[in-house]
């Protein structure tokens, strides 16, 4: 038999081999491509016992080996482990028909956080969708799991203000309940992505540290919509930008390369990044004595206004009200 | 699924001391590789369809004559990079001799369906990423040779409705044409379960030939998946 397929049956054919059939599983319907993570590929399902919409993540190994399905299952363990509003619900784990093994989580619905930080908003409503996503990552760490691939595409801001942490696929559990989940992880001590990733994590060595250059990572294309490592390759990353010297210097910190130069924990480059909000001293910025006396300005604005109006006043009724 | 110790790829065997195994697993891979290599031929080295067409025949006469498959070695490269090596090679020696029409002679080993591979290259004056047009064709060839084992063991077993279906949803020209499942039910007399359950049969018989296949074009576990990676990962 010679078949004549046209282009589009051949992706077609190609997308069958490659997708979950539908059908195929009795509880999940496959309904559409979401996106790739760093080793499987995310689909939107519809889980018919709940009747409601999931997203279904299934290992994109064809034929993943005993390695792959540990690596899987690990990262579904990590994900139901951490109990979090910042960090995505895993419902359930199951294999498909064709021996590819997948996990249920909540779909959520809204925007990557690069695409968010595209559209117009201010400084300071990234900045606290930023000290969202370091709740996340605090609380993580908290429970001895490190992300290990913190970027902007991989936080999800959902349409009600919710913050996400997504794809934990490369996360590392040192804690004592995950230390049997943590022999698979060694693999990938060394993933990541460039620009976001720690220089230690080249070496195999990641604590939270990394995730705090990570963070910074992701700091710096919230303020300067660049990816960190195009800016750092063209020479000084800060040129031809307006962002005040605090915010600079708090993720100058955060991607320090010697780890022992960085924030000692994701709380200290939140603290810092909500001072600044609060127009407090920044740890990372030694402020001169204009910079103070500004800061000192709009952090007591409101009062200085009304002292400012009250002797406006005082001043026209002395000049206006005399006898 | 991993690599079975008992089963002997078409790479391996075109390595058997035994002349008909080797002959019958030369022509089993000349079937799926005709076609990238024509392609290849084609616009990587500027060839005109007649040309081509020839050059790649002679490819394969010279294959066979020279036991070409036989001298692959799976720790160095993959089967299909070590097959467009030796088609450069071919091609430079032939051209500069020019000699082509003395090797190939117009002996026809493989038979090539140029007519098929001509209207996919139309508009395309040449390759301009030599590996992406050699990979691309040979997903196709891939895919098509998966197609026609399925055919054969569904004709053997007697599930012919379960094939209409396949071709009828899964390989249209475009999907605009795709029916729908209550259409194809209506058309088969069968009710609408059966053409979801029949379909999704077919499609993972399809699937695991697909990986079967992979496996034969393959020397060793770890280039089997490697090209399992290739095809079935992501496509989009």
């Amino acid at each position: 038999m010679t078949a004549r397929l046209s282009d589009a049956a051949i992706a077609h054919l190609r997308e069958l081999v490659t997708t979950p059939a539908r059908g195929t599983e009795p509880r999940y319907e496959i309904t559409a491509h979401i996106g790739e993570g760093g080793m499987g590929t995310v689909y939107l399902a519809r889980d018919r016992e709940l009747d409601r919409d999931v997203a279904l993540k299934v290992l994109r190994d064809p034929v993943p080996d005993d390695d792959d399905r540990a690596r899987i299952l690990r990262e579904a363990r990590i994900l139901a482990s951490l109990e979090h509003p910042g960090i995505v619900p895993v419902h359930d784990v199951g294999t498909l028909p064709d021996g590819r093994l997948f996990y249920v989580m909540k779909h959520v619905r809204g925007e990557r956080f690069d695409e968010f930080a595209r559209a117009e908003r201010s400084r300071a409503e990234l900045l606290r969708a930023f000290l969202q996503v370091c709740d996340a990552v605090a609380f993580a760490h908290a429970a001895g799991v490190i992300h290990r691939d913190l970027k902007p595409q991989n936080v999800m801001l959902g349409a009600f203000g919710e913050v996400l942490v997504l794809d934990w696929g490369v996360a590392k559990a040192s804690g004592a309940s995950l230390a049997d989940q943590d022999e698979s992880s060694r693999n990938a001590e060394a993933a990541g992505t460039p620009g976001y990733m720690a220089p230690e994590q080249l070496q195999g060595v990641a604590d939270e540290r990394a995730d705090v250059y990570g963070l910074g990572g992701v700091l710096f294309f919230l303020l300067t919509q660049q990816h960190p490592a195009t800016a750092s390759a063209t020479g000084d990353p800060w040129a031809d930008n307006l962002v005040p010297g605090p915010l600079r210097a708090i993720c100058d910190r955060a991607r320090a390369s010697d780890p022992s130069a960085r924030y000692p924990s994701v709380g200290a480059l939140a603290g810092d990044v909500a001072s600044y909000l609060d127009a407090l001293p920044v740890a990372a910025y030694r402020e001169g004595l204009v910079e103070r006396i500004r800061r000192v300005v709009v952090r007591h604005q409101t009062a200085i206004l009304l002292v400012l109006a009250y002797l406006v006043v005082r001043v026209a009724l002395l000049i206006f009200a005399r006898p | 699924m991993s690599f079975p110790s008992t089963h002997l790829s078409l790479v391996r065997r075109v390595r058997s001391g035994d002349a008909e195994t080797r002959a019958r697993a030369q022509d089993a891979l000349a079937a799926v590789y005709w076609a990238p290599i024509y392609a290849h031929v084609r616009l990587s080295h500027h060839q005109e369809p007649a040309d081509a067409e020839d050059l790649t025949q002679g490819f394969f006469v010279d294959a066979l004559r020279r036991d070409l498959f036989a001298r692959y070695d799976p720790g160095r490269a993959r089967f299909r990079t070590f097959v467009r090596r030796c088609v450069d090679s071919y091609v430079a020696n032939a051209l500069q001799a020019e000699q082509r029409l003395k090797r190939g002679g117009g002996a026809a080993f493989v038979p090539i369906d140029v007519a098929d591979v001509e209207t996919r290259l139309t508009g395309e004056v040449e390759a301009t990423d030599p590996d992406a047009l050699f990979h691309r064709e040979w997903v196709r060839s891939v895919l098509v040779s998966a197609i026609a084992k399925l055919h054969e063991r569904y004709e053997a077993s007697g599930r012919a409705v379960h094939l209409a279906l396949f071709e009828s949803y899964d390989m249209v020209a475009s999907n605009d044409e795709r029916p729908t499942y209550a259409e194809l039910a209506s058309r088969h007399d069968i009710p609408t379960t059966q053409v979801t359950n029949w379909l999704a049969a077919t499609r993972r018989d399809f699937r695991a030939i697909v990986l079967e296949t992979l496996r034969d074009l393959s020397g060793s576990e770890e280039e089997f998946r490697d090209e399992a990676r290739a095809l079935l990962g992501t496509t989009t």
